[in-house]
């Protein structure tokens, strides 16, 4: 399974909001998004991350791209981890049934949680770039995303 | 403001912060003031008598004292004192509040009435933001980052 590929539909999923509310692929029309898929709430590697693209969030906005960080955890422990580090990246949970989206985006990690992976979905809700770090442990630059982001 | 995207790791210039032995090619650091990573690293470089150049990297909710600790760096530079407030800011990383910027600032014999404004003007911010921002582009994602002839050796503290 690999990340799902730059030119093709995004699949239909059903994530959870943090008031639980569904977030499907209806919400990423009509603007640029980027999933962040990352694969456990509060473990070092995804803390870092999600510090650091929050750190140049006003950046990304500039460049008319919303972030969303998505993983398995549940909505619980996603608002638990963002209110944790302080950050207003808006959380998608992926908690039930376990890791569906994950697997339309091809990211499913065959142990139970999200790979590593960066999925840039258009305002026509086309996939127009997608990452997949080498192992959970690599944390991919904001760098990238920005390059991503030039390249449209 | 355009992008950061990828982007080359700048040479060292005039404006870097060199810091140790005087030796042609010394390391590049990316750290912040309030990371005990890289406090680690900083007391190693000076126990073994490395030469390196300081450029800042703070994450604001990853160490939300490290933008205040950078710009005061930056603050004392203006003033001639970098070195001296970057060893006095990693010498007591707990004491990064207002009143310990200014107290160091007072016993390094700055002017803090001149530090102060300083660390809080649009110039100071955009001098640590420029730091950040050539690490953002060169791929930094973490703190310490350690550049060894322009490429980056990854530094968990226990390898360094």
């Amino acid at each position: 399974m690999s990340v799902v590929a730059a030119g093709t539909p995004v699949p239909d999923f059903v994530l959870r909001r943090e008031d639980y509310r569904r977030f499907t692929q209806d919400d990423l029309r009509g603007k640029t998004s980027v999933l962040v898929f990352y694969p456990h709430a509060f473990s070092p590697v995804c803390t870092d991350q999600l510090n650091l693209y929050e750190e140049v969030l006003d950046r990304f906005a500039e460049q008319g791209a919303t972030l969303y960080g998505v993983s398995c955890d549940s909505v619980w422990a996603q608002r638990a981890f963002k209110e944790k580090l302080g950050i207003t990246i808006e959380q998608l949970s992926d908690f039930e049934p376990k890791g569906a989206a994950c697997r339309a985006f091809g990211v499913y990690h065959e142990k139970g949680f999200p790979q590593r992976a960066l999925v840039m979905v258009d305002p026509d809700g086309v996939v127009q770039w997608s990452y997949e770090a080498p192992s959970p442990a690599d944390l991919p630059g904001a760098n990238l995303i920005f390059d991503a982001l030039a390249a449209r | 403001m355009g992008g950061l995207g990828s982007a080359p790791l700048p040479p060292l210039g005039p404006e870097d912060h060199l810091l140790g032995a005087d030796e042609d090619e010394p390391l590049i650091v990316y750290a912040d003031y309030e990371c005990p990573h890289c406090a680690v690293l900083h007391a190693r470089l000076v126990r073994d008598g490395g030469s390196w150049a300081f450029r800042h990297f703070p994450v604001r909710s990853k160490h939300p004292r490290a933008w205040a600790a950078a710009c005061a760096a930056e603050a004392a530079a203006l003033q001639g004192a970098f070195r001296q407030m970057h060893m006095a800011l990693y010498a007591d990383r707990a004491r990064l509040e207002d009143p310990h910027l200014w107290e160091r600032a007072r016993a390094l014999g700055l002017d803090v009435e001149r530090f102060d404004a300083d660390r809080r003007s649009d110039a100071v911010l955009a001098r640590v933001r420029r730091d950040f921002e050539s690490g953002v582009r060169a791929g930094v994602v973490t703190t310490p980052t350690v550049f060894e002839r322009g490429a980056m050796r990854p530094s968990a503290p226990d390898e360094m």
